[in-house]
Formats: structure tokens, sequence, C-alpha cells
């Protein structure tokens, strides 16, 4: 099949990265051979989006530092970027307002002159190919905090998995399925939500390189030597950064439960 | 603490290496982390030992190119190295023999510090004099210790027949003593229990557990190289790299030793028929 024919592909990646793993680059090496695999896609691009300061979870570190930290450990890949957009925002901004700026910014940066955008391969892209999609890239917890009351608004939802798309890679288990089968609206969705399973099992989790570098234990080979290097020379990971807000609600609950009441208000 | 009660261990890791990976290397970090904890060990070094081509293994590429891989791969290292002398015997070499020659080489670099002769003969009849049943002495008063480092899977392998010669066991866990990473799925304290050997000397057995499972097998990354899947992030840079420029990994080189007999089991089976 052509390369030509296939719809370019941009994966969005959100999260804290507090700090970037190793397996969080993995996440995007797997999505794109799986959306490659698919024939259907050619993927263009990956985007790193740290979440801003004011998502208040706990032991989250500044976002400079997190940024620095993604931006050294993506040197060496020549499809996945950082980008600062969502962190420099004063307020935690919601997925779909990230990825529709994403869009929109793809979008621009594409209309005006071919070439501008280049293809995993190096090659400038064709002005008669189409625009590239946006798609979140997701781990498979994701999508089990769509049931989470409260936590995401329908529209949100709707435009996410209907307009967007998901990439959601597993550990092995059934959980992604389950998730898309229990709920109606991701059932809805399915073919625009890509299962991509992990067959070796990888549990490295930013919450145990922040424990094990508490805790003053080797943590090399989970997360680059750059990054490493970076944390020490920051003393980034104590006691005492873990303890950032403790005890705070994360901004996602907030925000969205007094929703429903600003619209009776209206 | 006092830095010079600590008693110096060398880890060592045997195996195909083909290619290795970051858990390999992740293994090292664990097994140093653990011993040092324990605050009567300094882990000083690590030495991966690739096995030699005799070996037989299926897939097996020449040990020239894993030992290359090795070497790249350990380079970010600040104590972990390849040592090519096992690769380097065009015959299958057992791992207790391994084991003695980098004890040998260790007691040797050892007194060449404090500065007592080095005649080879004498040398080596040091090492006899120095053999202690650690069942009885876990802790050598002086001098380093090495150690084997494995995965669960190696401490299991203890009991496939023909696979490994009892008295090797012995030694290996009696007087050197082994370090053993758990995986998934893998109980060591289970194969201990089961075996008389492995029990008789559990106390050299130093288990570390590995909360953050990190599986990722040799076997899967060549079936993803074969595949033309990505491996970034599973092994370094440097040795993808590598991988790449030789071409290493095919459909063709897994049939490498395809349908041949695993050198232990050739050898043993051999001399318990004869």
């Amino acid at each position: 099949m052509m390369a030509t024919r296939r719809v370019p592909l941009v994966l969005l990646a959100c999260g804290s990265f507090n700090p970037i793993t190793n397996q969080h680059m993995r996440l995007f090496e797997l999505a794109r051979d799986h959306m490659h695999s698919t024939g259907q896609y050619e993927v263009v691009g990956g985007i790193v989006s740290p979440v801003s300061d004011g998502y208040g979870k706990q032991g989250l570190v500044l976002a400079k530092h997190r940024i620095a930290m993604a931006k050294l450990a993506l040197r060496s890949s020549n499809w996945v970027t950082v980008d600062e957009w969502e962190s420099q925002q004063p307020d935690w901004t919601e997925t779909v307002v990230t990825m529709r700026y994403h869009y929109e910014r793809i979008q621009k940066e594409y209309e005006p002159s071919a070439g501008t955008l280049r293809d995993s391969r190096g090659h400038n892209k064709n002005v008669s190919s189409p625009s590239p999609r946006l798609k979140l890239l997701c781990g498979a917890d994701f999508l089990n905090t769509f049931k989470i009351p409260g936590l995401w608004l329908d529209d949100h939802v709707e435009d996410l998995v209907g307009r967007f798309g998901l990439v959601c890679v597993s550990r092995g288990s059934l959980q992604p399925e389950r998730a898309v089968h229990e709920s109606d609206t991701l059932y809805r969705h399915r073919r625009n939500i890509f299962l991509v399973r992990e067959w070796m099992r990888n549990e490295t989790s930013a919450t145990e390189v922040r424990r094990a570098l508490r805790r003053g234990l080797s943590v090399k080979y989970l997360i680059p030597d750059s990054v490493i290097e970076y944390i020490e020379e920051h003393d980034l990971y104590t006691e005492d950064s873990e303890r950032r807000n403790e005890g705070v609600a994360l901004r996602p609950l907030v925000k969205q439960a007094h929703q429903p009441v600003n619209s009776l208000n209206d | 603490m006092e830095g010079q009660n600590l008693t110096k261990v060398v880890l060592l890791a045997c195996g195909s290496f083909n290619p290795i990976t970051n858990m390999h290397l992740r293994m090292f970090e664990l097994a140093r982390d653990h011993l040092e904890d324990t605050g009567q060990y300094n882990v000083v070094k690590g030495i991966i030992s690739p096995v030699g081509d005799a070996y037989k293994k299926k897939g097996l590429i020449e040990a020239r190119h894993r030992v290359e891989m090795t070497r790249l791969a350990t380079e970010n290292s600040g104590w972990i190295t390849v040592d090519p002398w096992e690769s380097l015997h065009p015959e299958w070499v057992e791992t207790a023999k391994v084991i003695r020659h980098h004890y040998e080489e260790l007691v040797a670099a050892e007194h060449n510090i404090d500065d007592v002769d080095t005649v080879k003969y004498g040398k080596k009849r040091r090492v006899e004099e120095k053999y202690i049943d650690s069942s009885a002495h876990p802790k050598r008063k002086d001098g380093p210790q090495l150690m084997l480092l494995c995965g669960a899977d190696v401490l299991e392998s203890f009991g496939i027949p023909n696979l490994w010669k009892p008295e090797d066991i012995a030694e290996i866990v009696g007087r050197y003593g082994v370090v053993c990473v758990t995986r998934s799925g893998n109980d060591p304290h289970k194969f201990i229990h089961q075996s008389d050997a492995l029990w008789k000397h559990r106390k050299n057995i130093h288990t570390v557990h590995e909360w953050v499972t990190n599986e990722i097998s040799a076997t899967h990354v060549r079936r993803a190289l074969r595949r033309g899947q990505s491996v970034r992030y599973l092994l370094p840079d440097s040795v993808i790299h590598y991988i790449r420029e030789h071409n290493l990994y095919s459909a063709e080189s897994e049939q490498k030793n395809a349908n041949v007999v695993l050198a232990p089991f050739q050898r043993y089976t051999d001399a318990s028929s004869s």
C-alpha cells in the first residue's frame, strides 16, 4: 500500500511526567508501531504535554523542571517533542481543551505551506495529502477515569473519543476492553479507540521512580541518565517535595464539580 | 557503619545476553542496592560474562557481537563491566568454572593491591587455603566475595536434571553465594525450600524483590526486531544502533542451533551414559 494514502497522525500524551520515565517514551513507540500496522495511519509526530502546576497533584514538582526533564529525555527522539502550552496555563486545563489547542495549532502549521511537517521518515509531506489527525495517547488506567463521577463532562468525552480518538496501551489485561464495554459513549465510538497490547509487563511508574529517589535507591535504566543528572543537580525528589499539595483536592474534581452548579445559576 | 567492616563484593552475571537489555543492567542496580542496604557489603564491581558460542542455544548469535553490545551497554556505568573470558572459549564452560576464574582474578588483584607476591601457583594455593565452608561461615572475615547474580529462573533451573552438576550447585551456592532477583510469577523461596542443596546454603542466597516488574526479555526483543517493531527504551540506543549496523537479529539468525542439544545437556547426558 502507498504510504501517501495513509492518514497522517499526531499522538498527544497528557500527564504529570513527574518525572518522565522510559516507560512513557515506550508508550509512544508501541502506539506508533500499532497505528502503522493498521495500514491506515502514518504517525508524523508525538507530543508530550506536561500538566500545569495548578493540577494540585501530590508531589508534583514545578512545571519548569518537568518540562526540562522531558526535553532532556526526548533529545534523542526524532519524532516526539515536548510542548509547554498546557504547563504554562495558570489553572489546570481540561484534556479536551488541550487537544483542541493542539489540533488547531497543527492545522494552522500545516495549511499555509506544505513541508512544515515531516513524516517519521523525515520526508516532507505532500500538499495533496490530508491534514493530520490528532489522537490522545493514554495508558489502560485512563479509560477507567471515565467512570469516576464528576471527573468528566459528557460533551468532553464525546469530543475526545468522537472527534479526536484514543490510542490506549494496556499491559496485558482485558481492563480497557471492559472499560469500553461498560461505557455507552466509549462503546459508540469504539472504532475510534485503538487498543494496543504491551506484551511485556513493565510497571515502571513515575510514582515508583520518585519513591526510589526518596529512599536513595538506584533508578538507572528506568529513566534516562540525563534526567537522573538533572534530578540530582536540582535536588528534585525528596520527602519534602512529595508533601507538595498534600491534602489538596485534585483540580479536575474541584473545577468540574462546580460546573453543574454554575449551569443551574444561569 | 564503618567502611572497613564491609565485605567487598563483586557481582558476576552469566548468560546469553542475546542481546543485553536494560533489565539485565537493572538487575545489577537492584542487587547492589539490596546488598549495601544490609549494612554488611560494599559492592565494588559488576561483571557480565556472555556465554560462548558453544552453548548452542537457539538463536544465539556470535559471541563477539554479544560482547561488543554488552560493552556498549555498560559504557555509561561506573561499576558494571563486560568480561569476554568465558565467551572466548571454544568449548562451553561450566558456570562454576567461570566463577572460579573470576574469583581467582579478584583475589590476585587484591594481593597486587596489598603488594604481596603474585607468583601464579602461590596465588592459586592461597585461593585454596581461603576455602572455608560457608554454610558454617556465610561471611568470610577478610577478602572480597564473588557472588553470582541471577534471576529466579536460574535458581529454578538448578532443579532441571542434567543441566547442572550437583557438586557445581553446591560450590556456587555454598562457597560463593547467589544474589537472586525475583521476577513476577517466580517464588525463589519455594525453589529453595524444595531443593535440599539450596536449603542447606539458604543463608548464602540473597533474594532481591523487584517491586517494579520490568520484564524485558531478550527473546521478546529479538522477536520485535525480527518483526521490524521498535525496541527503543528497552535497551540502550548504542546497542540498537549496533544491531542495525550489523543487521544482527533476523528470521535466519533465530534458526541458529535449531534442534541442537544445549551444551550442558550434551555433556552431562554423555557423562552419565558412559
